[in-house]
């Protein structure tokens, strides 16, 4: 078996040695429980604290407005339902939100819309990022919620946070984010931003699993999701997992302060990757080939399907990632290509590679070299590829 | 993993892969729209399947059925071929994951298609046999596909 070319860090990243070593202590010496009263209990506050305070230096947030959580989709959920609780007092059931969100999102907006909320899904255009104008045509009186991520987790493209923030402060309605592919891999300021409430995931960014924080700006009202405990200042119930979140403080205060250098460092390896692969025929890029997160690669290839690559990589040593149907284990490829207008066929045969600072220059020249040869291996067997090549079938890239 | 040692050894190397420029008979059932096509060649020699290939586009299991399917067809009469069922190609790969048994679904249609062909261009009477639309997006899917729509 080859060596083990990991390139799917969207899916989750590996924690870094320096987050690891940070984490032990918490396991077997500062094991205590925050909430108890003695001094071996409150040692552990002390650092829960701490770490609070860390991640809310990161993103320009003050101590009080940060959560921990079990990761992005309760962030997601906890904020869309208390979100919507104060719109519900006010009356105020519609919410506005994009066609390729998260599915802890969009899950989430499901079941509000049947319980009488309305839902105004803006689309998000050939190159994945929603237009600003159409965000302003959207808005209605009666508007409580707009919920717009940060980036795509399939596509990497970035939304225009700050203009969306400017419209949402301006007409008075809470404007949330899920940037769980964003935090630590480009700037994000809360407070410039005006970004109301933000969702973030600690395994994005070289942190452990299972930790995630929400922040919820001063002044938003945040009912509880889960109850039982005075944990979270009485917003959420469970006792606190410290290690993690102390994990995950560390790793986004290494993130934060390695970001320029790291983001130059993929961006570098990245356009590598498009370069090359973009001159496999009919192939096409998915999403802004700019705007887009700097570890973030997905491109299509007509004529194939998503999951036989994946195998084929995988048999080649590349974790890799795609939107076929049968990869996300139902009928339809990805919404998030769909949503960019890639017709069903062609949303089949994508692949994401997602980069970390551990890649390196010697993993990405040989999946440069190993993913042609695959397409053309898989195209070879193909009937739809022999459509296509005998012009009975039309090209769409 | 995900799929058995015999699916992933009939992913990895499929038997029969390619296309008979002569064939005698042509069947190409599933929808690109779905994610999987596939294409299978027979060639009949009195009323023996003498030789048979295929091209699929599809997932891992939809290359390793078609390579199954081909394999159970080679050398049989027509009869003991359209015998052949999806139940019979899961049990040759040591088993399918339930979502991934519409394959095999394909892959029976896609031997039935061929033939059907065959018996067209003979003008052999077919009546009497039954065979799908060729238009679907796998069978087992079709109920949870009119749905989703």
């Amino acid at each position: 078996m080859c060596p083990q070319i990991y390139l799917d860090n969207a899916a989750t990243t590996k924690v870094s040695n320096n987050v690891k070593q940070a984490m032990l202590p918490f396991f077997d010496e500062l094991y205590g429980n925050p909430s108890s009263m003695y001094a071996f209990g409150q040692q552990a506050k002390e650092k829960l604290e701490i770490a609070r305070e860390m991640v809310a230096k990161c993103l320009n947030a003050k101590t009080n407005e940060i959560y921990f959580t079990s990761g992005g989709s309760e962030s997601d959920n906890w904020a869309i339902y208390a979100a919507t609780q104060i719109g519900m007092r006010q009356n105020k059931k519609h919410i506005i939100t994009s066609l390729f969100e998260h599915h802890a999102v969009l899950h989430t907006l499901k079941k509000l819309e049947k319980q009488g909320f309305e839902v105004t899904y803006l689309p998000v255009h050939s190159n994945g990022i929603i237009r600003v104008q159409e965000l302003k045509n959207a808005i209605r009186p009666d508007t409580c919620l707009v919920t717009i991520m940060f980036a795509n987790n399939e596509i990497g493209t970035i939304q225009p946070v700050q203009e969306i923030g400017n419209i949402c402060r301006e007409n008075n309605i809470i404007f949330h984010t899920d940037a769980v592919q964003a935090v630590g891999h480009v700037s994000v300021d809360v407070d410039k931003m005006k970004i109301d409430m933000l969702s973030l995931s600690g395994h994005k960014f070289h942190g452990p699993k299972g930790v995630g924080a929400l922040y919820v700006r001063k002044g938003i009202a945040l009912s509880n999701l889960i109850e039982g405990g005075a944990q979270e200042r009485g917003r959420r119930a469970g006792t606190e997992n410290l290690p993690a979140i102390w994990g995950m403080a560390v790793a986004l205060q290494d993130a934060v302060n390695e970001m320029e250098k790291v983001a130059a460092y993929e961006l570098n390896l990245r356009d590598k990757l498009f370069n090359a692969l973009s001159k496999i025929p009919h192939s096409a890029i998915n999403g802004d080939k700019d705007i887009r997160l700097p570890n973030n690669f997905n491109m299509c290839f007509e004529g194939i399907e998503g999951e036989s690559l994946l195998l084929l990589l995988d048999d080649a040593g590349i974790c890799a990632s795609s939107g076929s149907a049968c990869t996300s284990g139902s009928l339809d490829p990805s919404h998030v290509l769909l949503a960019i207008g890639r017709p069903h066929e062609v949303a089949h045969g994508s692949l994401r590679l997602s980069l970390s600072k551990y890649t390196t220059q010697e993993e990405i020249d040989y999946v440069i070299s190993k993913v042609p040869e695959v397409v053309d291996y898989l195209r070879n067997m193909s009937p739809v590829w022999d459509q296509l090549k005998k012009g009975v079938r039309k090209h769409v890239l | 993993m995900f799929y058995s040692e015999k699916v992933m050894d009939h992913f990895r190397n499929p038997r029969n892969v390619g296309e008979i420029p002569d064939a005698d008979g042509v069947g190409e059932v599933g929808n690109a729209k779905c994610g999987d096509i596939m294409r299978m060649y027979i060639k009949v020699q009195d009323n023996i399947i003498t030789d048979v290939k295929f091209m699929t586009f599809g997932c891992g299991s939809a290359i390793a059925t078609s390579s199954m399917a081909t394999e159970l067809v080679k050398g049989k009469s027509l009869d003991e071929a359209l015998a052949l069922t999806n139940q019979a190609v899961v049990e040759a790969l040591d088993g399918l994951p339930a979502h991934k048994v519409h394959c095999s679904v394909l892959a029976e249609e896609a031997i039935k298609a061929a033939i059907k062909d065959y018996y067209d261009k003979h003008g052999i009477n077919n009546e009497s046999v039954q065979f799908c639309s060729g238009n679907c997006c796998g069978c087992a899917r079709a109920h949870d596909y009119m749905n989703e729509e």
